[in-house]
């Protein structure tokens, strides 16, 4: 199948080129997860904390490892490969054929994406099987949540390589925006232990928002219009500025 | 009808004009050259027929077909090989040439396509890993594999060593020979001399001129160089006052006093009834024609 904006085949090769990539594979499907295993090995994050609303550590990280994968894949994966096709004129080539080269930018986002779910499915499985995280209790509004949070993550990392012209830029630029969206997502400290006014603000960046929206899923009640719109509003403003400023060469 | 039609094309990057004004047509079954020096405006002309740039100015026909507003019905019918592109490092290239067949409505069987190219042994391979003679096969393979009219090559041959580029040179011929015009971009005379039927020499923008190979030379000035070593010396007003003279060198310096005169067919007789009236023997005596190297510097300029 193939229209102006995706092809299979296409999407096909990119799934292929993924699976050859140790590093991306590392990073976005199992480094979550094995963080996940690593902190819930501390004894001390196996017991309910007051400070986490009688959470214990390792039930609030789960939503972390969840977010961490798309963090990952969205700010550092995806620009990196696509800054480094614009780079090496493999778009270029693909626009002198029928098919359009966004092909490969949707590819790109499906492959991420896929992954990104991958690796939150994994991180919630290997939470209920080691660790005894009860699954979310509001499952449909996590999926909703973490779909959301899918997209905002490839929107975010479509604009990191419409503004980065190489891939080192792009490297640079992803791991400058990395850390605050890892810690937004909660990864030092997740946002359930963060002080009111910390977790307010959190709450109007896009993993800050998916982080809470998750945990409410998790906890059995439906996420909070709030963090949704959020979400839902970064996707809007960032697709609309990649695709302002996205350049093919 | 012209397979390929450029008239009046203009572009310009920021305010700079690349291409000021090109006209030529490629003829069925041709191999059409643009030879030029570097910066010439001779990529930004063909990517315009590729459509991968919108022309400020002008007109751009594939077989009657606008490359823009038409890109994709363009693109079936024209293959490109471009300057400086390449393919996901980790891509082999079975699934190279896969993967391009697949964006074809009627694409070419690629097993005797990479047979031919020489691919076979190296289907398995990433195209990381291919020699750039190798990774040059590929990229006409692809050019080729969507059955295409016409083949655009932008300075294949570049990077390739001389025996990879004399069997380049066979691949354009036998492509030719499969019925498929091709444009061929290159700043390699004895290229250009050996393959294309029609020449345009592009300069600053412009063509300076459009002719066959055969052609270009005639139509630069001292087309014919003789060169001999006089028994003895000869007069240099005699030299001077040769008909159809465009220049006289006498080599002085290396001491053997060897004479290299370019002109006319008429300079070589003028020649010979000199040195038979002055009874000089002249040693090593060659007439040969000028190289389209030298009717080429004759045809450009050089940079200011």
């Amino acid at each position: 199948m193939t229209t102006d904006v995706f092809d299979t085949a296409v999407l096909r090769t990119e799934l292929r080129l993924f699976r050859r990539e140790p590093g991306a594979l590392f990073w976005l499907l199992l480094f979550p997860t094995l963080l996940l295993v690593v902190l819930g090995s501390v004894p001390s994050f196996r017991e309910a904390d007051p400070s986490f609303g009688g959470l214990r550590p390792v039930d609030a990280y789960v939503p972390v490892a969840v977010l961490l994968g798309l963090t990952v894949g969205g700010l550092q994966g995806m620009p990196q490969v696509l800054t480094g096709y614009r780079e090496r004129g493999i778009l270029r080539r693909m626009s002198a054929t029928p098919v359009r080269p966004a092909a490969l930018l949707s590819a790109q986002m499906v492959v991420t994406g896929g992954a990104a779910l991958l690796s939150a499915l994994l991180a919630l499985a290997v939470g209920r099987l080691g660790f005894g995280v009860t699954l979310p209790e509001q499952p449909l509004g996590y999926l909703l949540a973490l779909l959301l949070a899918v997209l905002a993550a490839l929107s975010l990392g479509a604009l990191l390589s419409a503004l980065s012209r190489t891939t080192k830029m792009a490297g640079a630029v992803g791991s400058a925006a990395l850390f605050p969206a890892m810690f937004c997502a909660g990864v030092w400290l997740p946002v359930q232990a963060m002080p009111d006014l910390l977790a307010e603000i959190v709450g109007w960046t896009p993993f800050g928002a998916a982080a809470q929206a998750l945990n409410e899923a998790a906890a059995g009640d439906w996420p909070g219009w709030s963090h949704l719109a959020v979400l839902v509003a970064w996707t809007a403003l960032l697709t609309r500025s990649a695709a302002r400023r996205f350049r093919w060469e | 009808m012209p397979v390929i039609e450029v008239t009046d094309l203009r572009k310009s990057y920021g305010g700079r004009p690349v291409v000021d004004g090109v006209s030529f047509a490629v003829e069925e079954g041709e191999i059409f050259g643009v030879l030029g020096p570097n910066g010439a405006g001779k990529t930004t002309t063909v990517e315009c027929v590729e459509g991968l740039r919108v022309p400020d100015a002008g007109r751009v026909r594939v077989t009657g077909l606008d490359p823009v507003a038409d890109h994709e019905r363009v693109a079936r019918v024209l293959g490109a090989q471009l300057q400086q592109s390449e393919l996901q490092a980790r891509l082999t290239v079975r699934e190279a040439l896969e993967l391009y067949a697949a964006f074809y409505p009627k694409p070419a069987d690629w097993r005797p396509l990479a047979e031919r190219l020489g691919l076979a042994p190296m289907l398995g391979t990433r195209f990381g890993k291919l020699s750039g003679g190798q990774k040059q096969r590929l990229f006409i393979a692809l050019a080729l594999v969507g059955d295409p009219r016409v083949v655009v090559l932008d300075e294949l041959t570049t990077g390739l060593d001389p025996r990879a580029r004399r069997e380049t040179w066979q691949l354009i011929e036998d492509i030719r020979a499969g019925g498929v015009t091709v444009l061929l971009v290159t700043h390699f005379m004895e290229e250009a001399q050996r393959l294309c039927d029609r020449i345009a020499v592009i300069d600053r923008g412009r063509v300076a001129a459009l002719d066959t190979p055969a052609g270009l030379i005639r139509r630069s000035a001292g087309a014919t160089v003789i060169s001999f070593t006089p028994s003895a010396p000869l007069d240099d007003t005699d030299l001077r006052a040769l008909p159809g003279l465009v220049s006289a060198d006498v080599s002085a310096g290396r001491g053997d006093g060897r004479v290299t005169l370019s002109g006319t067919d008429e300079t070589v007789n003028a020649v010979i009834t000199l040195l038979a009236r002055t009874r000089v023997t002249a040693h090593q005596l060659r007439v040969t024609d000028t190289t389209l190297d030298d009717a080429f510097l004759d045809l450009t300029e050089a940079p200011a």
